[in-house]
């Protein structure tokens, strides 16, 4: 039905634009590959650029679906789509579409890629950063699950190579762990979304999201298979263990890229896959979700006191924060998803700054140790000063992108009601405190105190391109902050749609 | 009875792969020269594609008056005709180094490959047991000396090893075959049928004795494909072997005995032999190569595991044929660009190495590299080995459709455990310094330019593929 109006021969900009999005760095990563060095850089950067544009252009092409509200609206309604058949033996079409929920995480996407590829200053490296860009802008445009699933997988391969290739001494083992864990998952994934095709007899995931197509024990088994798989990816407790030694080991702008876009590919795939296709399932098993959320939280600011080195503490912060975005999915309300989808984004600014400084920081000193690091803020005032800014943007200061995610995860727990939701919130919230407590040890510990030699040894200077790569999360981490409907603000609809099904 | 009549037409490709046996000989014969010898075994090659590619889909001959045919040219058996062809002439290709040496004789080597060939067109296109059998031999035959021949430069280290491959090879062959042999037979006695389209489960006092018979046929058709239990002649007689014979046993030789038990299962209920066949394939495959140390047997024994997967799809019987077809066309393309790229980074003539004799090849050679890491890439199902991901995929698809669900687990769990010893060797490749890069045979880089190019093709465009074997 909705292929109706897409008429294979007259091809409207915006759907263009979607295939371009991928089209674009695919071609970059081939001509960076063969490219001298020197011009290399350049041509990554470039296509890299041009990739963030096309990104950002999708909310010009919105206001066709936006408004066509009927009662038959389906509960996916995607600004604009592109369905072509690629492989229907399998039942795989080649469906991109953007919306509301997708939107934020492309654009982040786009800008994290700009900025690693600017970051960066090895070729096959560069070329890589674009391969992963098609994947994971890939699985944030998908609308057909198989496709999803297709794309899911693009990113394994390029990441495990971006960390054994340029990453520190144990990077082989961190690589292998990381991508035999991710592979593990998905898998899972695949099964899941076979399971669901075979049933359903459509990957489509607007026809999956608006029809409630699935028998609950159906629904229940994919729900779990999905649920596992995404946890592996995003990470959650138990199954992180992947994530210290990948971050650890990874070089800087593979840090950033894990840690700000391939994490969400994880959340976002349990708010469009999870919900979408198993929304009972969803709900009921809402409360273990939870559970396994908060312990998340708590583990993770724990592990994050007694924490000796560097990356391995913004890491081990990632698992709390994205216990925070689990928990606000496993509220199945609108102000959980919405405290979700912005605590994504935030992450995705406030850690890829983190990491970008903490990985200079841990290159200029030559050790990410906490013991030798001390005194920042005499030797370069101006990163500790950026350090600083980051930990307590990440510590969810009011005012600053962080906070909008995890306050609503817990005001959404608490809307619930109950006992347990209300023990939960309370539990994360104390999770949150712990938050702060660890970031303030970390910034006392490394900015104050004085200088250790490896600091006074550091270059304090903070280059041009330092500058362009970090400048914009900086700016971003404010104004997502001041102004949350900047990504918050085309979410209402689609995830009304998410959580009521068929209208 | 009247006289049978026989379509010359549908014979076209058997024609043509036997002729090129023929006519290897006589060129070696009458021209005595090596080029010449090559030339017209990749000539008859494609001549062996355009006939299966023109006559796919017409009527069978050697029929029987109810329409039951000895002969039948459909479309998967033409695009099966044309993967043996493809495969003989890309094995062809990376041998003409080593002929060139003088490492075997270029008139019997080419000859042996185009008998094989035509074995291997047999099967494709067989439609009763007994062709089937023919087939499956003649395209085996020739490779018992194929594997064993090998002649030493005079003052050259002379091993056994490729005689012992040979021989192990061969009786493990022969008792497959007798066992395969007295299945058909038991079978046959049991219910009359020995065609294709035919065959059913015994009734009455017979039914044990048919259903003895299926297990024994498949019991030897799984030493053709190298399936756990009876695998342990593939890793020996692969490394014995030259290595674009080992590549020939695991493509060709291989999908001979996938199309023979895809012949079987289709219509005959062989579902749970099969189904534990697989399950151990795939599981001691993967877990074995995890352990491997040189490189020939590294892929032996990911294409015991490998087998696995298609066993997995075969076990469903006639829905899963399709499926199983489709990933042995990827699997074939994806392991002839793994052993091509092996063979390229090697001396002319060499054994496949210590995996360790790789290190640093991937970053003096980096399009070699490349190839390898697709190859394996495809071989683990991920990107950017796309016609491997969509080879999982249908495997896994077909699987879930028909309620296996936990067979296709064990298939997902066994990817994630092959993926491991995949990423092992890939990583090699870029570990250390970079090491004076070989320089690539002609012939041997239009192989792998080739296969590559089948395998991207495919990669993005697998309904082709699907298409023609459904």
């Amino acid at each position: 039905m909705y292929r109706d109006y897409l008429d294979a021969t007259s091809w409207s900009a915006a759907q263009v634009l979607l295939v371009a999005m991928l089209v674009v760095p695919a071609v970059g990563a081939a001509l960076v590959a063969v490219l001298p060095e020197r011009l290399a850089r350049l041509a990554a950067t470039g296509f890299a650029t041009v990739t963030f544009l096309l990104t950002i252009a999708p909310v010009f092409a919105r206001d066709g679906g936006w408004f066509s509200y009927s009662p038959e609206r389906p509960a996916v309604l995607p600004w604009t789509d592109v369905n072509l058949p690629w492989v229907p033996a399998l039942g795989l079409e080649f469906h991109l579409g953007v919306d509301g929920i997708s939107y934020p995480l492309v654009v982040l996407t786009g800008l994290l890629t700009v900025l690693c590829c600017a970051y960066t200053r090895e070729r096959s490296l560069a070329a890589l950063l674009l391969v992963l860009e098609v994947g994971i802008l890939g699985t944030f445009l998908a609308l057909d699950l198989i496709l999803f699933f297709v794309f899911f997988e693009v990113v394994l391969l390029p990441m495990y190579a971006v960390i054994a290739g340029w990453g520190g001494p144990e990077r082989r083992a961190a690589a292998r762990k990381f991508v035999l864990y991710t592979l593990a998952g998905s898998v899972l994934l695949l099964l899941g979304v076979v399971t669901v095709v075979a049933e359903a007899g459509t990957g489509n995931l607007i026809e999956l999201t608006s029809a409630n197509l699935l028998p609950r024990g159906v629904q229940v088994l994919a729900f779990t298979l999905f649920a596992i798989a995404f946890a592996v990816k995003a990470p959650l407790w138990p199954l992180h263990t992947w994530l210290p030694d990948a971050h650890t080991e990874a070089p800087t702008v593979g840090s950033v890229i894990l840690a700000g876009v391939l994490l969400k590919m994880g959340t976002y795939g349990l708010i469009r896959v999870g919900l979408g296709v198993a929304p009972d399932a969803a709900e009921a098993a809402g409360p273990v979700l939870a559970v396994f959320a908060v312990l998340a939280i708590l583990f993770g600011a724990l592990i994050c006191l007694r924490q000796t080195e560097l990356k391995r503490l913004i890491a081990y912060s990632s698992v709390g924060h994205m216990g925070f975005v689990l928990l606000g999915i496993a509220t199945f309300t609108a102000t959980g998803v919405q405290a979700a989808l912005i605590g994504n984004v935030a992450h995705g600014l406030i850690t890829g700054l983190l990491f970008f400084l903490v990985g200079t920081i841990k290159d200029r000193a030559g050790t990410g140790s906490l013991n030798q690091l001390s005194g920042l803020r005499e030797r370069a005032p101006r990163l500790a000063g950026l350090l600083a800014f980051a930990a307590i943007a990440s510590l969810g200061l009011p005012g600053l992108a962080g906070f909008w995610g995890e306050a609503f995860a817990v005001v959404a727990a608490v809307r619930v009601g109950g006992p347990f939701w209300l023990t939960l919130a309370v539990l994360a919230a104390v999770g949150g405190a712990l938050t702060a407590a660890y970031f303030l040890r970390l910034l006392r510990q490394v900015t104050h105190g004085p200088a250790t030699p490896e600091v006074r040894a550091m270059r304090p200077a903070i280059t041009g391109t330092e500058w362009f790569a970090w400048a914009p999360l900086v700016l971003l981490t404010l104004a997502v902050g001041l102004i949350p409907a900047l990504v918050l603000s085309n979410t209402a609809l689609p995830i009304a749609g998410l959580l009521v099904g068929a209208p | 009875m009247s006289s049978q009549s026989i379509d010359h037409l549908a014979l076209l490709p058997l024609y043509a792969a036997a002729g090129t046996a023929i006519l290897a000989l006589l060129a070696d014969l009458f021209a005595g020269r090596r080029g010449a010898v090559i030339g017209v075994t990749v000539l008859g090659a494609a001549a062996t594609v355009a006939a299966a590619l023109t006559t796919a889909g017409a009527a069978g001959t050697f029929c029987t008056p109810e329409g039951a045919c000895s002969w039948v040219p459909s479309w998967p058996a033409a695009v099966t005709a044309v993967l043996f062809a493809g495969l003989t002439a890309g094995v062809l290709a990376l041998s003409v180094p080593a002929l060139r040496l003088g490492v075997a004789p270029a008139g019997e080597f080419c000859f042996l490959l185009a008998a094989s060939m035509a074995g291997g067109v047999t099967v494709a296109y067989a439609g009763d047991l007994i062709t089937l059998i023919v087939g499956l031999e003649t395209l085996t035959l020739p490779l018992y000396v194929l594997v064993g021949l090998r002649r030493y430069a005079p003052g050259e280290r002379v091993t056994t090893e490729p005689a012992a491959a040979s021989v192990t090879f061969f009786l493990i062959s022969v008792i497959s075959t007798a066992v395969a042999l007295l299945g058909i037979a038991l079978n046959y006695a049991a219910t009359g049928q020995v065609y294709l389209g035919l065959l059913t489960a015994g009734s009455g006092q017979f039914e044990r004795l048919a259903g003895v018979g299926v297990a024994l046929l498949v019991v030897g058709l799984a030493f053709k494909v190298a399936a756990v239990p009876l695998h342990a002649w593939a890793p020996a007689t692969y490394d014995g072997a030259p290595v674009p014979i080992a590549a020939y046993l695991s493509t060709a030789s291989k999908l001979g005995g996938v199309l023979a038990l895809a012949a079987v299962v289709t219509r005959l209920e062989a579902g749970v032999v099969v189904a534990a066949l697989a399950v151990l394939t795939m599981t001691v495959g993967n877990l074995v190569a995890l352990r491997q140390a040189r490189m020939v047997r590294l892929l032996a024994w990911s294409s015991v595991a490998q087998a696995g997967y298609i066993l997995a799809a075969l076990a469903l019987g006639g829905p899963g044929v399709p499926a199983a077809l489709a990933y042995a066309t990827f699997f074939v393309v994806l392991e002839l660009i793994a052993f091509g790229a092996v063979v390229a980074l090697r001396a002319p003539g060499a054994d496949g190495g210590r995996i360790e004799d790789y290190r640093g090849a991937g970053r003096s050679s980096r399009w070699l590299g490349a190839a390898l890491v697709l190859a394996f890439a495809g071989l683990a199902g991920l990107p950017p080995g796309l016609a491997g991901l969509f080879a999982k995929l249908s495997v896994v698809e077909i699987l879930v459709s028909a309620d296996w669900t936990w067979l296709a687990a064990v298939v997902v769990v066994n990817a994630v455990i092959a993926l491991a010893y995949y990423v092992r060797v890939s990583a090699v490749l870029y570990t250390g310094r970079a090491v004076s890069s070989p320089r690539v045979p002609l012939s041997v880089a239009f192989a792998l330019i080739g296969a590559v190019a089948v395998a991207v093709v495919l990669g993005f465009a697998p309904q082709v593929l699907f298409d023609a074997v459904s």
